[in-house]
């Protein structure tokens, strides 16, 4: 059995590293909801003045429109594409899906120069495009890896009666197959959700235009444009980590599960 | 893999819709992923600007990263980094993994939550967060100031010495949740009969850590150096926002050389060698660390 003194050192020791995590957080947050270092506003006052000074209204925007067309794109894709890896048998199958999986691990660094260089030649720089089309391409890679693995895991004999039944592959895999994979699907959301959210050097290096600007890169452009005190710049930050952190909270589990089963490969 | 092989295909199955169900997913793929990593290497070989004419350069950008000073720190810089971001978050989680394992603390939930919340917080919010608590004015000197160690305060980002090992303990930071939370999954999978056999033979916490703990999340320690090495070498987003690689380049790292060489410094030839270098090296770190985790549990 475990001594009391024991028992208090695990809760010191836990209460410490809890307290390491939190703190760049309370950090942040305090310094947001406190009174301004410039004086004149404090609170909500402090949101509404960097909403206002750091436009971060138009950087939620495209950020919500980024997110949302590659959330859809790649989960559609994916749903698709893990369909046919999972369920079905066809030639060079294996051979296709090493493909998929390089693109698991392969960092956007060593895509995006060459991209920049070849849209720019395209004339298709600075475009809703530009930002949103690798971020699809690299995600469909993970979400083709994570719904290959849910429908081959899923049951056959359904699909069978549904197929014997004379039900097309189409009607199988939406009718069939999707209801009941509506927490892997959510998992999978969530993630691509939360990549696309944070993702910085894509749109960096793909925008110039202030329309486009997502809301982590409005933020840095902010913090080198904007010298005078902490206040707004802790309000402008919390205003970027506040949408994943909401779905965070109430759907941790999907985090979690997603972020650590996604890594272990079969 | 081996098992559904086993399955026979029912008879009727279609064959050829398989690729009509792959085709969208693999032209976005193709276009914007597997075709632009084809054009690195490609950059790779040439000299070239951005504008004008590219002269081959064949393997000369690929030498520079060996011989070219700042290049050679670079990387040198990604080791350190491996260093907090991996190393030390495995140590410290395995400690607290293990703790709360033995312990059954109450309020289990929360510090999962709390420890995890880290990795959803876009990168971008983390550096500002920690730019203000290591600036000249910052928490981190206050603190240091309340507790009467004035001598030690600096900007610390700004300090030859100390601006690397601080953009590292960032890294440890947001890596320590994800690996504490990764190995306290893999050991509650771990039978209790496992636990009460080795009781039964005499062995203190600490022996039943070593005997029983520790080979059992094999699998999830590889999993966490995978994750966390390949987030090392990764370092882009918080070196950019914090230090620009500076001062001088002591906080230079590989994948902030990629974006610097080749829109700021216009050397696009030599950017597209080290990604497609980073890329290499990440491929084979992580099958190296599975290829051992696979063959110390069998």
């Amino acid at each position: 059995m475990i001594s009391r003194g024991e028992r208090v050192a695990n809760y010191v020791i836990l209460s410490a590293f809890a307290a390491f995590a939190l703190f760049p957080i309370v950090t942040i947050l305090s310094a947001a909801l406190g009174p301004a270092d410039t004086g004149g506003t404090s609170g909500f006052g402090n949101f509404a003045a960097a909403w206002e000074i750091g436009h971060f209204g138009t950087y939620l925007r495209s950020s919500l429109l980024v997110s949302g067309f590659v959330v859809i794109v790649s989960v559609v894709l994916s749903i698709m594409s893990g369909y046919a890896f999972g369920t079905m048998r066809f030639r060079g199958q294996s051979a296709l899906f090493y493909l998929f999986l390089l693109g698991i691990m392969m960092p956007s660094e060593a895509i995006a120069v060459p991209l920049y260089f070849d849209l720019r030649t395209l004339g298709l720089i600075d475009t809703f495009w530009s930002v949103t089309l690798p971020q699809v391409a690299l995600s469909v890679a993970f979400g083709t890896f994570w719904m290959r693995a849910y429908f081959r895991a899923s049951n056959r004999a359904i699909v069978e009666a549904a197929r014997i039944d004379g039900a097309s592959s189409w009607r199988i895999l939406w009718r069939v197959l999707l209801p009941p994979a509506r927490p892997a699907v959510v998992t999978l959301t969530l993630l691509i959700f939360m990549w696309t959210w944070n993702e910085f050097l894509i749109p960096l290096i793909m925008v110039t235009s202030e329309s486009l600007r997502t809301a982590p890169l409005g933020l840095a452009f902010f913090q080198g444009q904007y010298t005078s005190g902490f206040t707004l710049l802790a309000a402008g930050s919390v205003i970027v980590a506040t949408p994943v952190v909401i779905f965070y909270l109430f759907l941790q589990r999907h985090f979690v599960r997603g972020l650590l089963q996604g890594a272990v490969r079969e | 893999m081996t098992q559904r092989s086993g399955a026979a295909r029912p008879p009727g199955e279609p064959r050829r819709v398989a690729y009509l169900y792959l085709l969208p997913a693999f032209l976005v793929y193709a276009a914007f992923l597997l075709y632009p990593i084809g054009r690195a290497v490609h950059l790779s070989f040439f000299d070239w600007d951005g504008l004008s004419l590219g002269r081959w350069a064949g393997l000369d950008n690929y030498v520079a990263i060996v011989t070219d000073e700042g290049l050679r720190a670079a990387f040198g810089h990604a080791l350190v980094l491996i260093v907090f971001y991996a190393v030390v978050p495995l140590a410290v989680g395995l400690a607290l993994a293990a703790i709360l394992h033995h312990a059954k603390v109450r309020g289990l939930g929360f510090f999962r939550t709390v420890v995890f919340l880290p990795q959803v917080i876009a990168m971008v919010v983390v550096a500002v967060a920690w730019r203000r608590i290591y600036a000249p004015d910052g928490t981190l000197n206050a603190l240091l100031g309340a507790l009467g160690l004035d001598s030690l305060t600096r900007g610390w980002l700004g300090d030859h010495t100390f601006a690397l090992p601080s953009v590292g303990v960032v890294g440890t930071w947001f890596e320590t949740g994800l690996v504490t939370v990764l190995l306290l999954a893999g050991m509650s999978r771990i039978p209790g009969e496992l636990y009460e056999a080795a009781r039964l033979d005499g062995a203190g916490a600490v022996k039943e850590f070593f005997a029983v703990t520790l080979p059992s999340v094999r699998g999830e320690i590889a999993v966490a150096l995978t994750l966390t090495v390949i987030a090392a070498l990764r370092t882009f987003d918080l070196v950019y926002v914090t230090t620009r690689g500076g001062p001088g380049d002591s906080t230079s790292v590989p994948s902030y050389e990629v974006y610097h060489r080749a829109f700021g410094l216009s050397q696009v030839g030599s950017a597209a060698a080290i990604g497609v270098t980073l890329t290499i090296v990440i491929f084979a770190i992580s099958f190296g660390i599975n290829r051992f985790a696979d063959r110390s549990t069998t």
